[in-house]
């Protein structure tokens, strides 16, 4: 129900956007289809890939390592553990989301998974290498990762003390 | 991601999963047999028709903003806060900016140059990496639920702030040399 209306509320942002776009008669709503055709079929096999292999990867996890790494009762070595393997994830959009969640369902801890969710989302090194890098002096990128170094950590261990 | 400046993305991350799941596939039809295997591809196929409609209009909504919101006119807003209010207004335009990563940097990057302010670029980029509303409601929430996400996102509601803040510290202690010298 609520997914539903989350979807819901979506689209009426898109219908919004719209009608502004339809309204400036200079093409930008045809422009905005087109954009939306290439982006949504670049991401179509990713998000195949991506739903269905974090099933079967789940499926073939196995629970004790799961439990033993990134376990609920594996401690701060368990959040050091969840944190390296986020960095190490490859981006793109489906990738952490779908080994988070596969993990999750085999016994990882809440907090670890936010670990692992966070550093992916913070240092995720491909993404650093293809964008980021090329598009920022690299003084700048350096200087981000070393501050938001801790933030994995803290982040996960608010999750702990909260649930 | 249409104006990708170039598109190298021959993808090692995508086929590096394509293997991972093929070989995953395998290992259970191998391990449990047929009925284990549809199984599982059935109950994820109705997580993935769960998801498709929602990345349609969360690529929607990407395209529309990049066309109806000139670049500039982000960049000049945000440029223009100094102290807090250039941390909180990053911070707001990485939480509400339904983009990719060839809008993100480019316009990150144009802060650091137009307000020479590498706090307000570095709140911008993790606002949108940890607390991104579109990223949340696309692809997070119907891998994890709202439970899990609105947590993960409470408890990183401070990040964006304390990261720009330190950034800009840090920044100001570097001399000209010192960029230049990292920059090699």
């Amino acid at each position: 129900m609520i997914l539903l209306l989350l979807t819901a509320s979506l689209y009426v942002v898109v219908a919004a956007l719209m009608v502004v776009a339809v309204r400036r008669k200079d093409g930008t709503a045809r422009k905005a289809i087109e954009f939306t055709a290439k982006d949504f079929l670049h991401l179509l096999p990713r998000l195949v890939l991506g739903v269905i292999g974090a099933g079967y990867l789940a499926r073939i996890l196995p629970q004790d390592v799961v439990l033993a790494l990134i376990g609920p009762d594996s401690g701060i070595r368990g959040l050091l553990a969840a944190s390296v393997a986020g960095a190490l994830t490859p981006g793109g959009p489906v990738v952490g989301f779908a080994l988070g969640s596969a993990a999750l369902k085999s016994g990882a801890g809440y907090a670890q998974i936010t670990a692992f969710v966070t550093a992916w989302s913070l240092f995720a090194l491909n993404r650093t290498l293809i964008w980021e890098l090329p598009m920022m002096p690299s003084w700048f990128v350096r200087l981000r990762i070393l501050v938001s170094l801790p933030v994995p950590l803290i982040v996960a261990a608010l999750v702990m003390l909260a649930a | 991601m249409s104006d990708a400046p170039q598109r190298r993305r021959i993808d090692w991350s995508f086929w590096s999963v394509a293997i991972l799941s093929g070989g995953a596939a395998g290992l259970v039809l191998h391990r449990e047999g047929w009925a284990v295997f549809l199984e599982v591809l059935a109950e994820d196929s109705l997580l993935f028709v769960e998801i498709v409609p929602k990345v349609l209009a969360g690529t929607l909504i990407g395209a529309l903003v990049r066309l109806l919101v000139p670049k500039e006119t982000i960049a000049a807003s945000l440029g223009a806060g100094s102290s807090w209010r250039g941390l909180l207004l990053a911070t707001a335009a990485g939480i509400l900016i339904p983009a990719g990563p060839f809008t993100v940097f480019p316009l990150a990057a144009a802060l650091l140059v137009a307000g020479a302010d590498a706090g307000a670029a570095a709140a911008f980029i993790s606002a949108w990496l940890l607390l991104g509303i579109n990223r949340a409601l696309v692809w997070e929430i119907p891998f994890f639920g709202a439970h899990f996400v609105g947590l993960r996102m409470l408890a990183s509601a401070w990040a964006p702030l304390a990261i720009g803040y330190a950034a800009r510290l840090l920044a100001a202690r570097m001399t000209p040399a010192q960029k230049a010298e990292a920059a090699e």
